[in-house]
Formats: structure tokens, sequence, C-alpha cells
């Protein structure tokens, strides 16, 4: 399939809004079914000045367009609603509580003349429904994996609790939303992995079971190094939710100040002395402090099932592990079994990672760049993006691209064969989807002047080379 | 606490008229041979050996008492010593000088087996000069002194033979010399030094076992441990010289295990005396009766027993907790093969803390061994095959002996047992399953399928696909086409494994067929038309399993596609459907739906 899309450049004094987030509510339409009780509905609201009649409103409006549309399709009502100005996500994370998140569209002002006030035009098809869809489910998975389902709190403490845990969740949580920033990545909902030889991940493994054997309070253990995965012992859902808390959260803030000037993703951290080397980014900044606090932030995996309840320890050499349970002792056996042999292990690793680097050849910028994606194990793997931060994920790629990228992604969602595409988008950039079986491969070549027949010659090429070891049909 | 005992008598003794004021019993080192001589020879000379063959009866004049008497080897040559200066040879035979050398000697020993000769010389008999026979030759080997305790004054003879004992330990030849506890040195007991006696250079003193008590002892040599009996405590140690790192250039050995009594041994009387009901009757064990020799034999003149002593490896289990240290003593050991398994067994269903540590340990020393083995044998397989035009250093096969423990005997033995009992944990059971991988790769030895096999059905049957996955993205489970098959069995309850299985055939990249029987079977036509293109081999691929998948699945456009493809590279290639088979009802379909114009035109194209 052949798509061109030609987009104008936009005038000089124009000024540019991102897309921005509105409102955010939470409601549960069982809490106040009769007439004047519609505000007992409202669990939580962002933001907290809205008059409470037109906080009653909007739910009101919201549930409506559920309500109406599922009587076209029952088990799958609307998702989105579109408007001018803004757009509306649907989300019922869980039976009958659902969330909403209101994201006014991008804009551009144009000045007038003559003093008149300037002109605002909204770009209502620049917002991309599986983007922000994914942002909203994950606010959700984000909440229930510090605080557990809706439905529990509710059990254990009724409405009170339940809003209470969400005020205090979501007041901060909603201040760390970028929404301008969201991007295919989003997703995705993706895991970097770190590439291994057999051997040391064997090493790992054999680490990673003893220590969980030696203290009994490990339930899981994950590993990771330079914010990739390289073990889970948790399942693959609790397993993404968290790597994206670890990754765009907490590693961040920890390694800000003693990483600073670091520019580059793929430069290794300095190897530092070989002794003991470990220390915690969850509970104890020291342990020889007496005055240390013994506390770790509470998480709740396989709410499905076994619906637990655990700690998490994450303790880093150079790389991470986290874990379960409390108190010093058990932090100072930690501390003292884990830290020398991981100080080790990363060594190992560290020689791994340059091995891999030397492969790879030197960095020069590359005729294409790419994100991978595969389904089945999530890992996926982006050359677009630069890294990510607390604050913004930085793309090397003009917005523009990203939103092909986006719209090639909704085509491949709404079949379920394997297909191409290829566009060629404005200023000689060609993108390239791919889809084989469960895995989705978009490229974007910078090549002036190349026709169709030699942009997928050079896809091939990149398949053979980047993904030899895979079934990936061409 | 029977089984506690780990030094044992063998079951089938040697078994003699006992010595009596009329019957004289005679021990012959060389040929494992017990004399019964009654009355001199007159009423008869009995020879026992070792296996029935070489026993021999016989009669001889009695000329009075015999002091030694001995064959030679294979019985042919008796010969009788009577007085402290002549030798008889019944039959006339002469006998040659072959060569003389003049020494003052106190003493000698001989050890059959290396054919060492060792003579007691000097004034104190501690400068010990060995001679080596060999092939009607004898060499002088350089001789050496034992350290004695104290040194007398006057000097006096102070080395005694009893003291001495010449044996063949890990295939080298040592001299054993039991110190005595002296007062004047401040050593808590006595020791057992050992002298290293190398064919060539010269003997040093290599080995020290402490005893830690006195008393009066003796020694043997089992499967190459040295055991010492203590007469006064009923009890023997035993040391093994390989099991424990170098001490400076002195080795200094302190007993494997803790002292224990020889099985008790309970002997059926015999003879006019006994009544046939009677029960056996306690054999008592560190007599003062009994004569013990080199390596491995202790003699009961009273009794008229001859033994073998010999080790059980079970009781050593219970009896040293060190499982790394215990491994290491068992896999030196002769028939170590199913002890080995069962300590293996036993330390996976110990459930202590800090297993998997000690695990890893025991899987470690197990490879080890097994990867030496692999590597002897595969050198010996390359020798072979460069041919023997150089062989100057001739190879011999190496020798399997039972501590070589493979990864069948691991999975018959202990692995597959112990991933069905009940009650263990499965993330243990995953961990020793790792561990024992682990412990493979880091010694580069293949991993066979069925221990992948293990892997997979543990985690199926507990659900953990998502580790099983991971494990496969890191290759931890090598590729093979049986793996790539039995991940597709497991589709259905992991989807995921679908991928995983056609993403493994694909690396092994001798799987075209099996990846296109894959996609046929999954309705993907065009995906495995497209998939043998880009290999290269549609040239080859019969048309036939694509039209059939093409047809079922009712997608006419899609038949017409696939028949189309096939139809340009018949004309190509020059062949008709007809020609390569079985296409007819496919030909005939394809004019139903399309009708006969749509066929191209063979002839004129």
């Amino acid at each position: 399939m052949l798509m061109i899309s030609p987009r104008m450049a936009s005038g000089m004094q124009e000024k540019q809004y991102t897309p921005s987030l509105l409102s955010f509510f939470i409601y549960n339409p069982k809490f106040g079914p009769r007439e004047g009780e519609e505000e007992k509905k409202i669990l939580f609201y962002h933001p907290i000045e809205i008059e409470k009649n037109e906080k009653i409103r909007n739910v009101g409006l919201c549930e409506a367009i559920v309500q109406f549309t599922r009587t076209f399709s029952p088990t799958n009502p609307a998702k989105s609603l579109h408007t001018q100005k803004n757009r509306q996500f649907f989300h019922e994370a869980e039976e009958n509580y659902w969330m909403v998140m209101v994201v006014r569209n991008p804009m551009v002002e144009k000045p007038n003349k003559d003093g008149k006030p300037p002109t605002v035009e909204y770009q209502e098809e620049e917002i991309i429904d599986s983007v922000y869809g994914s942002v909203l489910q994950q606010c959700y998975c984000m909440y229930k994996l510090f605080n557990g389902t809706f439905s529990r709190a509710f059990e254990a403490g009724g409405v009170e609790l339940l809003t209470q845990k969400l005020e205090k969740f979501f007041y901060r949580y909603l201040q760390t939303l970028h929404l301008q920033s969201c991007d295919l990545l989003d997703v995705f909902g993706g895991i970097s992995f770190f590439p291994l030889d057999k051997m040391t991940y064997l090493k790992i493994q054999s680490f990673v079971n003893r220590v969980e054997e030696s203290l009994s309070l490990v339930k899981y253990t994950a590993f990771l190094y330079n914010d990739q995965l390289i073990w889970s012992g948790l399942e693959q859902d609790d397993m993404r939710i968290l790597y994206k808390y670890l990754t765009t959260s907490l590693f961040p803030r920890h390694s800000e100040p003693e990483l600073a000037g670091r520019d580059s993703p793929l430069r290794p951290e300095v190897a530092g002395n070989l002794l003991h080397y470990g220390r915690f980014l969850t509970g104890p900044a020291n342990l020889k402090d007496p005055d240390a606090k013994f506390r770790f932030p509470r998480i709740f995996v396989n709410t499905e099932d076994s619906y637990e309840e655990l700690h998490l320890i994450v303790y880093k050499v150079r790389e991470r592990v986290n874990v379960m349970d409390l108190n010093r002792e058990f932090c100072e056996q930690l501390d003292s079994l884990v830290g020398p042999q991981l100080t080790l292990l990363a060594s190992d690793i560290c020689e791994q990672f340059n091995i891999n680097r030397r492969i790879s050849g030197p960095e020069k910028e590359p005729q294409f760049k790419f994100i991978y994606f595969n389904h089945m194990n999530l890992a996926e793997k982006s050359t677009i993006h630069m890294r990510k931060t607390a604050s913004v994920s930085l793309t090397s790629v003009h917005p523009d691209l990203m939103k092909i990228l986006g719209d090639i992604n909704c085509d491949f969602a709404r079949v379920n064969e394997d297909e191409e595409i290829i566009v060629k988008a404005m200023t000689d950039y060609w993108v390239v989807g791919k889809k084989s079986d469960q895995r989705e491969l978009y490229v974007i070549l910078n090549q002036k002047n190349a026709n169709l027949i030699e942009v997928n010659e050079e896809v091939k090429r990149l398949c053979a080379t980047q993904f030899n070891n895979i079934f990936f049909l061409d | 606490m029977s089984d506690e005992y780990y030094l044992e008598l063998s079951e089938n003794p040697v078994q003699f008229e006992n010595a009596s004021s009329v019957n004289n019993v005679f021990f012959d080192e060389a040929n494992k041979q017990v004399f019964a001589v009654r009355s001199g020879g007159a009423t008869g000379v009995v020879v026992k050996g070792p296996d029935d063959k070489s026993s021999v009866a016989f009669r001889m004049d009695d000329k009075g008492e015999v002091k030694c008497i001995k064959f030679s080897l294979g019985n042919k040559i008796l010969a009788v010593q009577r007085t402290t200066k002549s030798v008889v040879l019944p039959d006339k035979r002469t006998l040659k000088l072959l060569k003389s050398q003049s020494i003052n000697v106190n003493w000698y020993m001989y050890c059959p087996e290396t054919a060492v000769l060792l003579l007691s010389t000097t004034v104190q008999g501690n400068v010990l000069q060995p001679f080596a026979f060999k092939s009607a030759t004898v060499s002088k080997m350089s001789k050496f002194e034992i350290e004695l305790p104290a040194v007398p004054k006057p000097a006096k003879l102070s080395l005694s033979e009893r003291d001495i004992a010449v044996a063949t330990i890990y295939d080298q030849l040592y001299v054993m010399y039991l110190k005595h506890h002296s007062r004047s040195t401040n050593s808590p007991g006595a020791e057992v030094v050992l002298y290293h006696l190398p064919r060539e250079g010269t003997c040093r003193k290599t080995h020290v076992l402490k005893l830690n008590t006195t008393g009066k002892f003796a020694l043997n040599v089992v499967d190459n441990l040295v055991v010492v009996h203590h007469q006064s405590s009923q009890t023997s140690l035993i040391y093994d010289i390989k099991l424990r790192e170098l001490d400076g250039a002195l080795n200094v050995h302190q007993p494997v295990l803790p002292a224990r009594s020889i099985n008790p041994y309970k002997i059926h009387l015999t003879g006019p005396a006994a009544a046939p009901s009677q029960a056996p009757v306690p054999c008592e064990l560190y007599s003062s009766s009994w004569s013990v020799f080199q390596p491995d034999i202790i003699i009961s003149a009273s009794e008229g027993y001859l033994w073998y002593l010999q080790v059980k490896l079970q009781p050593t289990l219970n009896l040293l907790q060190d499982k790394g240290k215990l491994m290491d003593f068992l896999l030196r050991r002769r028939d170590c093969k199913m002890v080995i398994l069962s300590v293996c067994s036993q330390m996976l269903t110990g459930g202590d803390k800090g297993n998997l540590s000690v695990v890893a340990t025991v899987f470690d020393k197990l490879n080890q061994v097994y990867k030496e083995y692999l590597d002897a044998e595969q050198a010996y397989t390359a020798a072979m095959e460069s041919g023997p035009s150089r062989s100057s250093t001739s190879y011999k096969r190496p020798v399997r002996t039972q501590a070589v423990i493979d990864q069948s005997d691991m999975y018959t033995h202990v692995l597959s047992d112990f991933t069905e009992k009940k009650g263990v944990k499965h993330k243990f059971i995953i961990a020793v399953l790792m561990e024992y991988i682990r412990s493979l790769n880091q010694f580069q030895i293949p991993v066979q399928h069925y221990l992948y096999e293990l892997v997979i059905k543990t985690l199926v049957q507990h659900n953990l696909f998502y580790m099983l996955h991971q494990f496969l993205q890191y290759h931890v489970l090598s590729d093979s086409k049986p793996l790539a098959c039995l991940l597709l069995s497991l589709e259905s309850t992991y989807p995921p494994a679908h991928q995983l299985s056609l993403d493994m055939l694909k690396r092994l990249s001798t799987a075209n067929d099996e990846i296109v029987e894959v996609l046929l079977s999954k309705q993907q036509v065009l995906g495995a038309l497209r998939f043998i293109r880009s290999v290269g081999a549609h040239d080859n691929v019969s048309a036939r399993k694509f039209l059939d998948a093409a047809r079922q699945t009712n997608d006419t456009m899609l038949f017409y596609t696939i028949f189309r493809f096939f139809e340009q590279r018949n004309m190509r290639l020059n062949t008709l459907f007809t020609l390569i088979g079985h296409c007819e009802e496919h030909v005939a379909y394809f004019k139903q739906v399309f009708g006969e114009n749509a066929l191209m035109k063979q002839a004129t194209a």
C-alpha cells in the first residue's frame, strides 16, 4: 500500500500549542443512581477548582455517551469522543469504574492585523486515539501497582478510603503526565531487553535464585542493567508497569544528579572500583545511619488472581534488583549478600556491553531509524528515542513523522493479517511499517530521490542485518 | 549405627587351616598365597590364592622346620627355606647370579606390584636404598633418609621394618613411615609420613598424616586411601592424600572421616567342632593375631582367614557434612557412581538453607570430571582419525571411570525423580535445573535435549510461561528441531510459543520445510509462499500443498494468486501442473471458478 501525505509548513509568527490535559475524572455510576445524588458518583476530579454542577454535567455527558454507544456495540462502547477543541477518552478500568481524560487539541494561534484578537485554529486530527487511550490505561495500571484495585479499596474502607487514595495518588501523578511527548511507545508500553550472552545470563539466573533462596522474604526479583531488563520473576503485565515506573520515574530521579552530563544512552556508566558498591534506591539511603528509615513503597501484583501485596526494594550497583520486605536486619543481610556478588556480575555484564557496542560499530548516524515491538514478549527497541528522563522522552525525528508512525500503527491494529505500509512523507523521508505475526517494525529512511523499490530493498537489508535471528516475513 | 561403618572385610575371605602347633602358616605377598604347612609338609601343604584356581595341595618330606615357603610367579617353582642361609628348590634347578651389590643391610622390604626393593642401611637403619627390578635388570635408585623422631645415643638400629610399608597411591609409589609419638618432640600423637619415591629423581617427604593418638597401628591402602588401624581403640582412620590443598611444600592431612571400627564380621564355625545349625559368631576385630599386608590384606592366622579390606562409600554421606569435600572424596573412589548420585538426590531433597550454592558446587565438580573425560575422548578420536602415522605418542583410549557422571545419569537417577517429587517448591526445582544447565554451559558441554524438555515440562506444569519465554529469548535453551516442535505443541496453552517456535526454526536454517508446514497449517498460504521465495526455494517446492491450503481457506482470490504464481513458475521452468503431479483437481477448480480463458496459454507463451 502506498500513501502520500504531504503537509504544509506553518507560518512564521504563528504560535503553536501542544496538547494538554484539560480534565481527568473517575466516577462510578452505581454510587449515585438517583437524581440529586449525582455528586456521589464522582470519586476524583481534576482540576479540583471546577464548580460542582459542571463536574456533574461533564460526568453525566460521558455516562450518556457511553450508554448511547453501547446500544450499537454492547461489549465495546465508545473509547473516545472527538470535538473541535478537545478529545475525551473513556476507560472502564474496573467494572462500573470509569476513568475519563480530556485532552485539549493542539492549536495554532494566528495573529491578526489591525489589533484584532488572534484566530485560534484547533488541529483536531493531530491527536491519535490509541496513544492517549494507552496513556489513560497506563494511569490506571500505575495506580493499581501502588494502591491495588479500586474495588479492594472500596471493600476495605468505602468511598471515603477510595477517594482518599485516588486523590493522594493522582494529585502527584497527573503532574508527571507529559501529554505533548506521548507517542507510539506509549501504545506499546514495551520493555527494552539487555542483549546478553547465554553464560552471563545463566550466571545472573544463578545469582537471583541464590538470593531468593537465602532471603526467603524476597518473593520476586527483577534484574536490570542500564535501564534495560534482563530478568523478571514477576509476570509480564506487572513487569510492564513496574518497568515503566522504574525507567521513567525512579531511575531518572536517582541518576540525574550522579550522571549529569551523560549525553548518550549508549555510554556505559563509569566502572568505579569493584569493591562492594551497592545502595538502596527505595528505603534507607544509608545503612550506616542509625536513624535510617526502613520503609519501602508497597506494590500490588497479580491482582487478577492471588492479589499479592509486596514491598518494592530497589538495590543498585550500576544495575538493579528489586525484591520485597523490610527491616534493618533484612536490609543489612541483603546488602552484604547481594552487594559484593552483584558488583562482580556487573563487571561481567559491562564487558558484554562493550562487546555489543563493538559489534554494532562506531556510533555514526545511520541512514535509517527504527522502532521495533514484539507483542508477545513486549520487547521494544527504538533508535528514534534518545533517552527517557523523568520529564520528557526525547525523539530525534520530527513530530509529523511520529504522527505517521502512529497512524500506521492504527491501521495495523484494525486487521489481523501481516501487512506492509510505505509512506512518502515530506522532506524526502520515507516511512515504512511492517507487521509480521505479532511483531511490528517502523522504519524512517532519509534517502533523497529514492524510489519505492529502493526503499523496499533498503528495508529488506535492514531486516536481514538487524533481525536475522527471528522469523520476520519480508 | 550399622551404616556408619565405612570399612569392611570382604565377604568371601580366603579360608585356610588356622595356625597351630602342627600347622604353620605362611603368606607370600607376591602371589597373595597362603601356605598351610602341616607337620613340616609331611602331612600336606595347602596353598590358597586369591581365587580358587590358584589353590594347590601337595606333600613334601619333612626335613625340618620350614621358615619360609613360596612359589615363583605362575606356580612353576617352589622354594622352601629351612635354615637362615639356604633355600631349597625341590626340582633340580640351577640359579645364576646376575648382578651383585655389596651393602650392609639391616633388613629388606620388597614391593611385588612395582618390583621395588628397599634396603635398610646404616647403623640406625634409617637410610633406605631402593632398587628397581625390570626385566632381569636391577637399577639402583637414589637413596634417602627417613627422619627419626629422636636420634638415639649411642647410635643403634632405630628404624624397624614393621614401621615401614610400601604402597602405590594414585599411581605413585610411596614409602609410608609410621612415626611413633615421642615424648621429646611436642607432637600430640603419632604420624604417618609419606615419602614419594619416583622412578627417577630423588625421594621426597611429601605428606604427613596426623593420627592424633598413640599406640599400636597398622597400615593398609584401599582405593587410594591410606587406612590406619589403631589397635587399642579398635578403630580405623582413612586419609586421602589428594584431599588437602598445598600447605607449603608439605601436605598435612587430618582423617577424612571420624574414627570408626571395621564393620563387625561374623564367622561360620566349620569343621568337626561346629554343629550345622550353629549361629555365626562375631569375629574378634583388631585382634593381636591379625597380620596386615599391603596393600589391603588382613590375615587372621589363628582363625584361618584372609580378608581384603574394603571401603564402603554409602556411610560417608552422613559422616562428611561438607558436600563439596564429600564430592572431591567420592569422585576419586572406584565404585562411586551410585553413591554420588544418591548424594545428589539427598542434597536436593534436604531442604537446607543456602543449599543452592552447595548444589552449584557439586554440579561444577561433577561436570569438571565429565568434561575432562569428554575432552580426552575427543582428543583420542581426533588422534585416531589423523591416522597412525604420527603415533609417536601412543594414544590410549581414555578409560571411563565411575566418576564420570554424564547428563543421562543425572537425568535418570536424580533430576527426573526430583522434579516429580511432591512437596518440593517448584521455584527450587527450576533453580536446580537452571543451575545444572549453567554448570554444563560453564564447562562448554552441550546440553542434551531431554534436560530442556524437563525444564519446559516443569515450567508448563506451574504455568510459568513468562519465565519460559525469557529463557528462550536469551537462548538458554538451545535451538533444535525437537525443541521447536515441543514449543509448537504448547501453542494452545501459550500462544506466543508459536512465534518462539518459528523463530527457532528460522535460526536453525535447515528447517525451511517445517516452517512452510507450520504456516500452511495456520492457513498463512501467502506468508508461506513469500517465505519460500525469500529463501530461494520456490522453484523446487510442490505446488500441490500450497494449492490445497489455499482451497481450504475458501478465499477464491487467494487461490487465484497462488495458482497464478505456480502457473507462472511452471511456465518459466517449462513444466505443466500435470507434470509435477496431482494438481488436476486444482486446475479443474480454477477453470470452474475463473473460466477456461483465465488459464495461461502454454504453447504461445
